[in-house]
Order: C-alpha cells, then structure tokens, then sequence
C-alpha cells in the first residue's frame, strides 16, 4: 500500500463515519457500553481476588489447646496439625506470648496489663493453602484429640469466594453476549455505508480497483469506531472506578475492603479496551464487507 | 485488441442471449455495434467487462483471456477498459473533478499523476471550466462528457460505450459522437453500441449488425437497413 493510500483511506473511513452520524453514535455506544460492562465486572473480580490474596496471607486460623495440657503436651501437637491436609504451615504460640501480643496491640487498656496469662490458652497459628476448603480443614483440626476450639474467618472468606466466583461467572457471559451485539452493531453501520456507496464501489470496481483497495476505508471505518468506543470507555470506566472507590473508602470505617488504586490498573485496563475495541470495530467491518466483495 | 470466438452466452433464466458470435477488433479502430432492441448487444459489452461469462466460445481482450480469467486477473484486465454508460453513472455528492479523482486513485494512481492528468482530460473533452461543478448542475451532454473524461482518465486502451447519447438530442448526440472519434484518432479502440442510424451512417465507420445474439453484417459504411429500431 503506497503511503498516500493511507490517507486516502483514513480519510474515506472518518468520512463515512459523520456520513452516518446517528449509527455511528449508536455503534461507538454499544461498543463503549460493552467494554465499560466487561471492565466493571473484570476490576470487580481483580479487587475481590486481591481481597483473598490478602486474606489467605493475613488470616490465619487459631487452633486453641485444652486447658488441661501442659506445655510440652501442647507442643506435641505440633506434628499432628501440620499433617492435617491443607494446613500450610503450624505456629505454637504459648499463652506467655500470647498475652505479650495482646498486651502489645492494646498498650492503652489498663485493664488488661495486669491479667494472668493463664486465662489464655495455649495455641497454633495454623496457616491455610486453599482458603476456599477452610471449613474441612477447621472440621479436621478440631477433631484432633486436645484441641478445644478453632477460630476462623469463613463467613468473610466465603463472602469473597462467592464475590469472586459471581463476578467471573457473569463477566464472561456478559462480554460474549455484548461482544457479539457490539459486532453484529457496528457491522450494520458499516453495511449501511455500503449501500450508501454502492453506485462508487460499482464504478472502482469497473475501472479495476482490487478487492482490497475497496475494502480499506470500510475497515478503518471499523477500525475508527472501535477505537473510539475503546477510548470513551476507558474515560468513564475510569471516572466510574474513582468515584466506587471513593464510596468504599467513606463508607467502610473498620478498613476491611482495600480498592486497588486506579494508577495500578490503568494501562492492562487501556491495553485490553484499545484491544477489544479494535477487534470488535475491525471485526464488525470485515463481517459487513465479507459476503459484499465476493463479486 | 479483441477477439470472440464462437461464443455463447446464457442468462440464468435460460434466455440465451448470444448465439455463436466470432469477431474481432485491432488495436485503433472506431466500431459501431448496432441491432434491434433486445438482440445482445448490451450481453456483449457485458462479457466484455467480465460482468457475465460465456457458456462457451473464448473471448481475449488486450492480451487477457477474459472467458478464464482468474478472480486477481479481473482488475488488471479492466483497467485496459474505458466504460460509458447510457446513464452516465456519475456520483452526485462529489465535483467533477472528485468523480475523476476517486477512479485514478482506485488504481493507484499518485496525487502528483492526478493533478496533471485531470486538467488534460477535461480539457479534452471541453469541460475545463467546470472541474468544480456538481453532476446536477451540469446539462446531460456535460455529464457524459464527463462519463467520457472519467472513461479516459486511466489512459485505457480500449473505451466501451454502451447506447452513450441514449438521452441526448441529436445534436448533443452529434457532438458526442465527434468526441469519441477524436479520442480514437489520439489512439484508443473505441467500440460504441448505438441505437441512432443518422449517426452511424454519417462517419462511415465498420459497423458490427447484431441480431438475436448473431453477427448478421459486419462492413465499414452504413448499418444494414430494417434491422434496426429506434
Ligand atoms: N440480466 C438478465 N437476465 C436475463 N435475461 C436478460 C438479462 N439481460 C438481458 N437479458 C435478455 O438477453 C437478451 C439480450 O439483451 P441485451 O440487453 O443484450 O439486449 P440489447 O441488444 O442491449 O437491447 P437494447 O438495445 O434494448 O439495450 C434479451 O432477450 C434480454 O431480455
Ligand atoms: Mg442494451
């Protein structure tokens, strides 16, 4: 293609787009719409993953001893715990130490610092692999002979698995619903074009334009509008990640819920919109042109 | 150059529109294709321009093959070709000078080869004054003499008119018809197919007689007398 080409094609595919300026609008409308609905549940799904990473990171399960055992009995547990299927890792915490720690995290508290250690149990910080069969294990390790409760953070964990799994469940069924909408959209306005310009494509064909040279302009019509699409949504997907973050930041006091900051996010975000935008737009074009050029 | 050989063409619905037809044109020469209404002469022009193919026979134009022709072959055999139309087929929304434009580019041609061969063309064919000018502003002689400009613009071997004074007075006609004989004496085969007996018996030209998809005379002078209407 010779470089002047080029600009005869951008040219003709911006022109044909304003030639149809309401289908364009929806076209470009229903791209945005797409991408922004995909991004929402996609940004929904990586802070809720994030949210897991954390929590299988942090939280650990606390495995209580009964009263009744004596240190070095309670220490012996140790190699029973960890062979407890998904338990990552066992930590024996004395309830010497563990009195330090509560000491530590409630300096304040005047009431506390002169308790008897011997109020707390013993324990184990057990850590999880799979925080998603956190109740087996639980069941698992209460079943061992000298523990006498387990404590454990399921109703917050599974609230985020099912989060998760929701978000993922509905993106993809989503994107490839309106994947396919925001295609067959804009392969109506182009086809429009088409006609609108048949008498022209008749003629270059009769002075013996090739296939392709008429194809051009109709693809980076597709091209331009999928673009287009790409950029609005990346704008308002970014406007509307601001503003939810905003809302979670006022209204989630105990701090439970940490959003990702949007500078983390934005260039796979730009990336995958910019990229989807363009195999839609181009996409649409080609579906539009393809029965067309036969002849 | 062109060349039929024995061909035979069917349309879908079983009309068989050309019959056996062998003839051929050299390079430079101006030919009349007259016949009554409805007899092939537009299934010829029509094969041609490879729009339709022949069931059988082989036809070569300007050194393709066009009865086998492959799909990448078709462009490169048309750009040989200059077509008018009886409609001029002209495209309202753009200027004279765009309609010229947009078919040099269809090929490829360069900007710097466009701004210089515009200018000649429409010269050539009077209408240098009205490069800027909308189809619709532009009387119907006019507009095939820019039909003709848009013909010739791609420098081809051959220019095909299929009935181009079809809707101009006679004297438009005329004129038009003068045209095309002058861009044949600068070199280019030109093949009209006409309805109007006076015009062709007054350039005493060869004239190729078609009736019901057969060559019925083929002589240089006038048509041959009844067979044509209109
Ligand atoms: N697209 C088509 N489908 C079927 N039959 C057709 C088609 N075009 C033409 N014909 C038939 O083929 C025959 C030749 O038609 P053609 O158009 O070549 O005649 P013509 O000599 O150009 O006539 P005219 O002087 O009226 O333009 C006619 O019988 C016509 O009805
Ligand atoms: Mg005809």
């Amino acid at each position: 293609m010779a470089k002047h080409d080029f600009g005869y094609f951008f040219h003709e595919g911006v022109s044909n787009m304003f030639s149809h300026g309401f289908m364009s609008f929806a076209a470009i409308g229903i791209t945005v719409a797409c991408l922004l609905i995909m991004g929402t549940f996609t940004l929904v799904a990586v802070n809720a993953n994030e949210l897991l990473v954390t929590l299988e990171q942090e939280n650990e399960i606390l495995a209580y001893v009964d009263d009744s055992y004596t240190e070095t009995q309670a220490r012996a547990l140790q190699s029973q715990l960890e062979a407890v299927p998904n338990v990552a890792s066992a930590t024996f915490i004395s309830n010497d130490e563990a009195m330090e720690s509560f000491k530590d995290e409630y300096p304040d508290e005047e009431l506390f610092q002169d308790l008897d250690p011997e109020i707390l149990e013993d324990r184990y910080a057990i850590k999880l692999v799979d925080l998603e069969q956190q109740s087996e294990t639980v069941e698992a390790v209460q079943a061992i002979t000298g523990i006498s409760d387990v404590s454990h953070y399921e109703e917050i964990a599974g609230g985020f698995v099912t989060v998760r799994n929701v978000a993922t469940v509905v993106c993809v069924a989503l994107i490839a619903i309106l994947f396919v909408v925001s295609v067959f959209i804009i392969s109506n306005t182009i086809k429009l074009t088409t006609f609108d310009r048949r008498e022209e494509i008749a003629i270059m064909r009769m002075v013996g334009a090739t296939n392709g040279f008429i194809r051009w302009p109709f693809v980076y019509e597709g091209f331009m509008l999928g673009l287009l699409g790409a950029v609005i949504a990346f704008f308002l997907q970014w406007a509307l990640y601001a503003a939810v973050a905003r809302g979670v930041a006022t209204n989630d006091t105990l701090q439970l819920i940490r959003v990702i900051p949007f500078s983390q996010l934005w260039a796979p975000v730009a990336a995958v919109f910019v990229l989807a935008g363009i195999v839609i737009g181009v996409g649409g074009s080609l579906s539009a042109i393809r029965k067309f050029l036969q002849v | 150059m062109i060349r039929l050989k024995d061909v035979e063409m069917e349309y879908d619905n079983g009309t068989k529109a050309i019959q056996g037809i062998t003839l051929s044109i050299e390079d430079g020469e101006f030919v009349f294709l007259v016949g009554p209404s409805g007899s092939g002469k537009s299934t010829i022009i029509k094969l041609l321009t490879g729009e339709v193919e022949p069931c059988a026979g082989r036809i070569m134009i300007n050194g393709f093959s066009v009865s086998n022709i492959s799909e990448r072959q078709i462009p490169l055999m048309r750009r040989t070709l200059g077509v008018i139309f009886q409609d001029f087929r002209l495209i309202e929304k753009k200027t004279v000078y765009e309609n010229l434009d947009f078919v040099m580019r269809a090929v490829g041609a360069s900007p710097k080869e466009i701004r210089k061969r515009i200018p000649y063309v429409l010269d050539l064919v009077g209408l240098g004054k009205k490069a800027d000018s909308y189809p619709t502003e532009l009387s119907g002689g006019e507009q095939q003499r820019v039909a003709i400009a848009r013909a010739l613009v791609n420098n081809p071997k051959t220019i095909i008119a299929d009935e181009p004074t079809g809707n101009l007075d006679p004297e438009r006609s005329l004129e038009l018809m003068s045209l095309l004989v002058k861009i044949n004496q600068l070199g280019t085969t030109v093949v009209v197919v006409t309805h109007e007996k006076d015009l062709v018996n007054r350039f005493g030209k060869r004239v190729i007689t078609i009736d019901s998809g057969h060559v019925i005379n083929d002589s240089v002078g006038g048509y041959v007398g009844g067979h044509i209407h209109g």
